[in-house]
């Protein structure tokens, strides 16, 4: 899937911009675009590090787990191949919190890690996504976000009379969003079948 | 309202850092080497993405510039204006899995040219607010662990965003259409 989506980016790309007469604008953006993605990683590496730090204080002082027996009803439901006490299911459930807190920054490393834990539990190949995998980024891409505080300060500058009558309708979107992400992860789980953990 | 949400969003992260590494102290955890030991994997984690990064942001990039993305944007439209999506707000449905500075800037850009109190404003907020950047996460969670078969997981991704797109023109509609 991901090779189409790829191949298909860049084969079209290359056709319309010959089609317009201006290939050169390829050579630039392919620059552009590998700079834009060395910078963003190494821009990770300064949060990245302090909030790995901070993850594996808060699993050491037990914080984690207690989330985690909170709200094990649901991720019993929705990974049922994640054994409830493996710390997957800990920096799932951190992920998560920090991303409908919307802190993005403590959100991604939180991820992360809840990552590498899903890819101990891997018992098939090793570069094959594994359904908990799947249910996870499915989750996580359309997750719930309280405040939206990245456009509300935008629509501020702007001078809108009430920035924060969107919170309502965002939600309700995300809601949707993620309820249908829930249905469609557990039909194609079932429809892929293998890869079983 | 706002002031509130302001006041939490300041104190967040504070609180986190001070309760975290109290609650671990009362535990008699060596809270200084134990910090240190988890963030040491930080730098190792961060560089294993980079390939990864490049070829996917490569790709959008060319996408993108190459106006290949308007000839899409363009296909789509007589789809969509039938259910109350007015055209302006299209690039910014198009883009928002794939990039999400530009993304931003689109609804920047027409929160400032329409009003952020407008149709257009409230729809494109909402959108934003809605989503993520679905082949930014896929990419960097899946290159983190070095995974390069994604299998159904940008199908579930882009049905979600595509639900979430159709209910914020719902909503929206609903609730803020003159």
């Amino acid at each position: 899937m991901v090779n189409y989506i790829w191949l298909g980016m860049i084969v079209s790309g290359i056709v319309v911009a010959a089609a317009h007469g201006q290939v050169e604008a390829v050579t630039r953006a392919v620059l552009e675009g590998a700079d834009k993605a060395v910078k963003t990683s190494l821009n990770l590496v300064a949060i990245l590090t302090f909030w790995l730090g901070m993850m594996r204080l808060a699993e050491a002082s037990g914080l984690v787990s207690a989330l985690a027996y909170l709200v094990r009803p649901v991720t019993r439901f929705l990974f049922p191949e994640v054994p409830p006490d493996h710390p997957a299911m800990g920096a799932i459930i951190m992920n998560l919190s920090a991303n409908i807190l919307g802190l993005g920054n403590a959100a991604t490393p939180m991820g992360l890690v809840a990552m590498q834990e899903l890819q101990k539990l891997n018992r098939g190949d090793p570069k094959t996504a594994t359904a908990s995998m799947c249910t996870f980024l499915a989750l996580n891409t359309s997750c719930l976000t309280l405040i939206p505080t990245t456009i509300i300060g935008i629509r501020t500058i702007y001078g809108s009379a009430d920035p924060t009558a969107i919170v309502g309708t965002t939600i309700f979107a995300t809601a949707c969003g993620m309820t249908m992400a829930v249905i469609v992860d557990r039909l194609l789980r079932h429809f892929y079948g293998r890869g079983v953990t | 309202m706002l002031e509130v949400l302001d006041e939490i969003s300041r104190w967040v992260i504070p609180l986190l850092l001070l309760l975290i590494p109290l609650l671990a102290a009362a535990r008699g955890i060596p809270v200084f080497e134990v910090f240190v030991e988890g963030a040491s994997q930080g730098f190792h984690t961060a560089v294993k993405i980079i390939p990864y990064l490049v070829a996917m942001l490569v790709a959008i990039n060319v996408f993108r510039a190459s106006g290949a993305m308007e000839a899409l944007v363009h296909l789509l439209a007589p789809l969509l204006n039938p259910l109350g999506f007015p055209p302006e707000v299209l690039p910014h449905a198009v883009m928002r899995p794939l990039s999400g500075g530009a993304a931003l800037g689109i609804a920047t850009d027409l929160i400032a040219t329409h009003g952020p109190d407008s149709f257009i404003g409230q729809l494109v907020s909402t959108m934003q607010g809605s989503t993520d950047t679905t082949f930014y996460v896929l990419t960097l969670y899946f290159g983190s662990v070095g995974i390069t078969r994604y299998r159904y997981a940008i199908v579930s991704g882009l049905m979600a965003d595509f639900t979430s797109l159709v209910a914020s023109v719902y909503i929206v509609n609903k609730l803020f259409h003159p």
